[in-house]
C-alpha cells in the first residue's frame, strides 16, 4: 500500500455568523435580541441556536494519493477548495471525517506568511523558514541558495519594508521553494507577481515535482499550471467531489461546466471587503448597444464599472481575453493612463477599452479581469463574462483560419508561391 | 512519520509536538525583542524608564505627601520593588492579549501549536523585567539593604508563581480576543484596577484583617510582600507562597483550558 495520503469523508461545517470579522460587544448590543446567544456563545455549543444557519463548506470528500504523485484541486470559489487545504494543513479541524498523511507536511498557502517589515531580508528568510517548518540548521545551510534564487544579494540586510514588491515576492517565494517535505501543499501561489516571475516560480514548481517522492496538493485557478503540473485532479463543486481523475478530463468537465455558467454581463451579487473591485462588467458595439455576439472580423467594447472604497497606490486592473483556457490577451488599465498606478481616488469609475476581436477567430471566449493592489492580489475569480464569435458572411470552407484549425487568430495571409524549376531538373 | 487529522479534543496536550516546535518560540521571541526597540532613540532604557519615572512620581504623591506606610523601608524602594513585579505582569498580559490577534495571518495560513504565540510574546516582558530586577538590585545596595540568603531558594518559587499568573491571564486574554476584540478597552481597566489592588503602593498590613483574605487571593501579592520580605528583615510566611503559588498553578491551568478549547477554531473566527 503506497498511498501516501488517505482522506475520508471529511467534512466541514460553517455556521454563516462565523463569516463576520469579529465580535464586539457594541455590536451585540445593537441586536439586543441576540446577546444572550452572543454571550452563551463565549462558553460555547449555541449549535441548537444556530442550526439554520449552517452550511457544509466540504462534505463527505474522500480521496487518495499515490506516493510522488501531484494532485490539482480545482473548482469554482466557494467550491471547498482552500477549506480541504485548510484541514490537511492541520489550520482548521474537520467537524467530521479523517485524514492520514504518512509524511513531512508542510504547507504554502500564500508566500511571504509572517515577514516582518522592520526586519532585515536575512532575518526575515529565518523567520519565514522557521514558520514554515524548517530548522535553523537547514535555513543555514540553504540560505545563500535561497539568496541567490531571489536575486536580492545587495539588499540582504536591508529591511523589507525599502524592497520593491517584487523583490518582496521572490524573496518569499525564494524561502518556500527551498522547503523539502515529503508532502507540500499549495494554494494559489503562482496567481501572484508579473509574467517573469509567475514563469520562474513554475519552473521551479516543476522542478520540484519531478525530485523523487516528493508528493504536491496544489489549488488552482490557472489550468495552464494545473495541466503543466499535475497527474491527477479532483474536481470540487458546492464541497462536494464531482470527479477525480486524469488532469485532462477532469479539466475539461470543468471547463464546460463552468462555460454554461457563465453570461454575457455580469454584476457583482456581493459588496466585497477589498477597497478596488468591479461591480458590473459587459460588452458594447460601437452603437453603444449591449452584446454578446460578434460577427467576426468586427471589434468590441468592453465596459467596466470599478469602485474604489479607499484611496490606493499601485494599483492594476487588468481584463484577459481567453479561450478554451488558453490566454489571448492581456491588457492593462494603466498602459496609456501610467497615472494610475500611482494614485486611485476614492470613487466609482467607468472604464472602456476597444478589445481588437477582429483578429479573433470564430469560437467561444471569456474575458476575466484581474486586479492587483501592490502585492496583493484581489481578483475575484467570479468576475467573467463570455462572448461568442461567429461567421455568418464568409464561406471559410478552404481557409486556414476556419473553426476547427489550429491557431487562435483570423487574419488574411498572402503566401507567395513561385516555382524554382522543373522536378525533372533535380 | 504519520499525522492523522480529525476532529478536534480539547485535553489530549501534545508535549512532544511542542517541544517539536521549540525553534519557532525561540525565533518569535527573537523577533518581538528585535522589532520592539526599532526606530527609538533610547531603545532597551526604555525598560529602565518606566519604572523609575513611576517610582518618582508614586514616591512624592503617596510617599511624601499622603505619608503611606511601606512597612519601615524607604518608600522609593518599597515602590519599585512592587513595580518591577507588577510591570512583568502587566507588560506581558499587555502583549499576550494582542499577541494571537496580531499573528492572525500567521494562524490562517500555517499549522503550529498555537501556544507558542502568546507564550513566546511574554519573553519580551521577562528581559524588560530582568533589566528593571538588575536595577532594584542597584536600589536595594544604594540604600543599604541586602537580601537574605534564603532568597536563592524563595525567589525561584516567587518568579514561576509571577510566570503562571501572567501566563494564565495571558492565554486567557489572547483566546477571548480573537472573538470578542473587547478585550483590548477593556484591559487597561484591569491592569489600573489590578494596581490598586495589589499592595504595591501600600503594604498589606494596613489593610484590616477581614479584608486581608481578598487580597491573599491575588497571587501578585504573595510574590510582591515576600519578595519585600527578603530584604527588609520580616519573617516569611511560608503559608503565603504556598498558597500565592497554588493560585498561580489554577490560573494558569484555567487559561491553558479556555486556549485549548478554543483554539481549534481560531482560524475560522479570527
Amino acid at each position: 500500500m503506497d498511498n501516501i495520503i488517505e482522506v475520508s469523508d471529511l467534512s466541514k461545517k460553517y455556521r454563516l455568523g462565523q463569516e463576520q470579522r469579529y465580535y464586539t460587544l457594541r455590536d451585540s448590543i445593537a441586536s439586543l435580541s441576540s446577546l444572550p446567544k452572543q454571550l452563551w456563545g463565549v462558553w460555547g455549543n449555541f449549535s441548537e441556536i444556530l442550526e439554520k444557519n449552517e452550511f457544509w463548506a466540504l462534505k463527505d470528500v474522500s480521496f487518495s494519493v499515490k506516493r510522488g504523485e501531484v494532485v490539482g484541486v480545482i473548482g469554482k470559489n466557494g467550491a471547498g477548495k482552500s477549506t480541504l487545504l485548510k484541514i490537511l494543513s492541520r489550520i482548521t479541524p474537520p467537524t467530521y471525517g479523517q485524514a492520514r498523511l504518512r509524511g513531512r507536511v508542510a504547507s504554502l498557502l500564500e508566500v511571504g506568511t509572517g515577514f516582518n517589515q522592520e526586519l532585515t531580508g536575512r532575518e526575515n528568510i529565518f523567520l519565514n523558514g522557521a514558520i514554515l517548518g524548517m530548522s535553523r540548521q537547514e535555513v543555514r545551510r540553504k540560505f545563500d541558495e535561497i539568496v541567490a534564487f531571489a536575486e536580492v544579494e545587495r539588499f540582504i540586510d536591508t529591511p523589507v519594508k525599502r524592497y520593491s514588491s517584487g523583490m518582496y515576492l521572490r524573496l518569499a517565494f525564494a524561502v518556500a521553494a527551498h522547503l523539502e517535505p515529503e508532502i507540500l501543499l499549495v494554494d494559489e501561489v503562482l496567481s501572484v507577481g508579473d509574467a517573469q516571475f509567475q514563469e520562474k516560480s513554475l519552473g521551479k514548481m516543476r522542478e520540484i515535482t519531478q525530485q523523487e517522492g516528493r508528493t504536491i496538493i496544489f489549488v488552482s485557478h490557472n489550468m495552464g499550471a494545473i495541466n503543466a503540473l499535475c497527474n491527477r485532479c479532483l474536481l470540487l463543486e458546492q464541497g462536494q467531489t464531482v470527479a477525480f481523475g486524469e488532469t485532462a478530463e477532469v479539466v475539461t468537465k470543468y471547463l464546460s461546466s463552468k462555460r454554461k455558467s457563465v453570461n454575457n454581463i455580469w454584476k457583482i451579487p456581493k459588496k466585497p471587503s477589498v477597497p478596488f473591485y468591479v461591480s458590473k462588467m459587459w460588452l458594447t458595439d460601437e452603437n453603444g448597444k449591449a452584446i454578446s455576439q460578434i460577427e467576426m472580423g468586427e471589434n468590441v467594447n468592453l465596459n467596466l464599472e470599478a469602485k474604489i472604497t479607499q484611496e490606493i497606490r499601485d494599483g492594476v486592473l487588468a481584463a484577459l481575453v481567453a479561450t478554451e483556457g488558453s490566454p489571448l490577451l492581456y491588457i492593462y488599465d494603466t498602459d496609456n493612463s501610467p497615472e494610475l498606478r500611482r494614485k486611485r481616488r476614492v470613487g466609482k469609475y467607468f472604464e472602456q477599452v476597444l478589445l481588437p476581436t477582429s483578429i479573433f477567430k470564430e469560437g467561444d471566449y471569456t474575458i476575466s479581469i484581474m486586479i492587483g493592489h501592490g502585492q496583493d492580489n484581489l481578483t475575484d475569480q467570479n468576475c467573467e463574462i463570455s462572448f461568442k464569435i461567429v461567421n455568418t458572411k464568409r464561406d471559410l470552407t478552404h481557409l486556414s483560419f476556419r473553426k476547427n484549425r489550429l491557431g487562435f487568430l483570423y487574419q488574411e495571409t498572402h503566401w507567395e508561391v513561385r516555382q524554382l524549376g522543373r522536378q525533372k531538373e533535380y | 512519520m504519520e499525522i492523522i487529522i480529525r476532529p478536534k479534543s480539547v485535553f489530549n496536550l501534545d508535549f512532544k509536538e511542542i517541544w517539536h516546535y521549540r525553534e519557532l518560540f525561540y525565533v518569535f521571541a527573537w523577533r518581538d525583542i528585535k522589532v520592539r526597540y526599532k526606530q527609538t532613540v533610547l531603545g532597551i532604557s526604555w525598560a529602565l524608564f518606566q519604572p523609575l519615572v513611576t517610582t518618582g512620581i508614586f514616591s512624592i504623591f503617596f510617599g511624601k505627601i499622603a505619608k503611606i506606610p511601606s512597612d519601615h523601608i524607604p518608600y522609593p524602594l518599597f515602590v519599585l520593588t512592587g513595580l518591577v513585579f507588577w510591570s512583568f505582569f502587566s507588560n506581558s498580559v499587555t502583549a499576550a492579549s494582542q499577541s494571537m490577534v496580531a499573528s492572525e495571518n500567521i494562524i490562517k495560513k500555517v499549522y503550529f501549536p498555537r501556544l507558542i504565540i502568546p507564550l513566546s510574546s511574554i519573553v519580551t516582558a521577562g528581559l524588560d523585567f530582568l533589566i528593571s530586577f538588575l536595577m532594584l538590585l542597584l536600589v536595594m545596595v544604594y540604600y543599604r539593604y541586602f537580601p537574605q540568603f534564603t532568597s536563592l531558594l524563595v525567589l525561584p518559587v516567587l518568579l514561576l508563581t509571577l510566570i503562571l499568573t501572567a501566563g494564565g491571564i495571558g492565554l486567557f486574554t489572547s483566546a477571548i480576543n480573537v472573538k470578542y476584540r473587547d478585550v483590548r478597552y477593556i484591559l487597561p481597566f484591569f491592569i489600573q484596577i489590578g494596581l490598586f489592588v495589589t499592595p504595591i503602593i501600600y503594604p498589606i498590613s494596613v489593610i484590616l484583617d477581614y479584608r486581608k483574605w481578598l487580597l491573599i487571593l491575588n497571587p501578585l501579592t504573595s510574590v510582591i510582600e515576600t519578595a519585600r520580605a527578603l530584604y527588609s528583615g520580616k519573617p516569611i510566611n511560608y503559608f503565603l507562597i504556598s498558597l500565592g503559588f497554588a493560585i498561580s498553578v489554577v490560573i494558569f491551568s484555567l487559561g491553558l483550558y479556555y486556549f485549548r478549547k478554543t483554539e481549534a477554531f481560531f482560524a475560522d473566527v479570527a
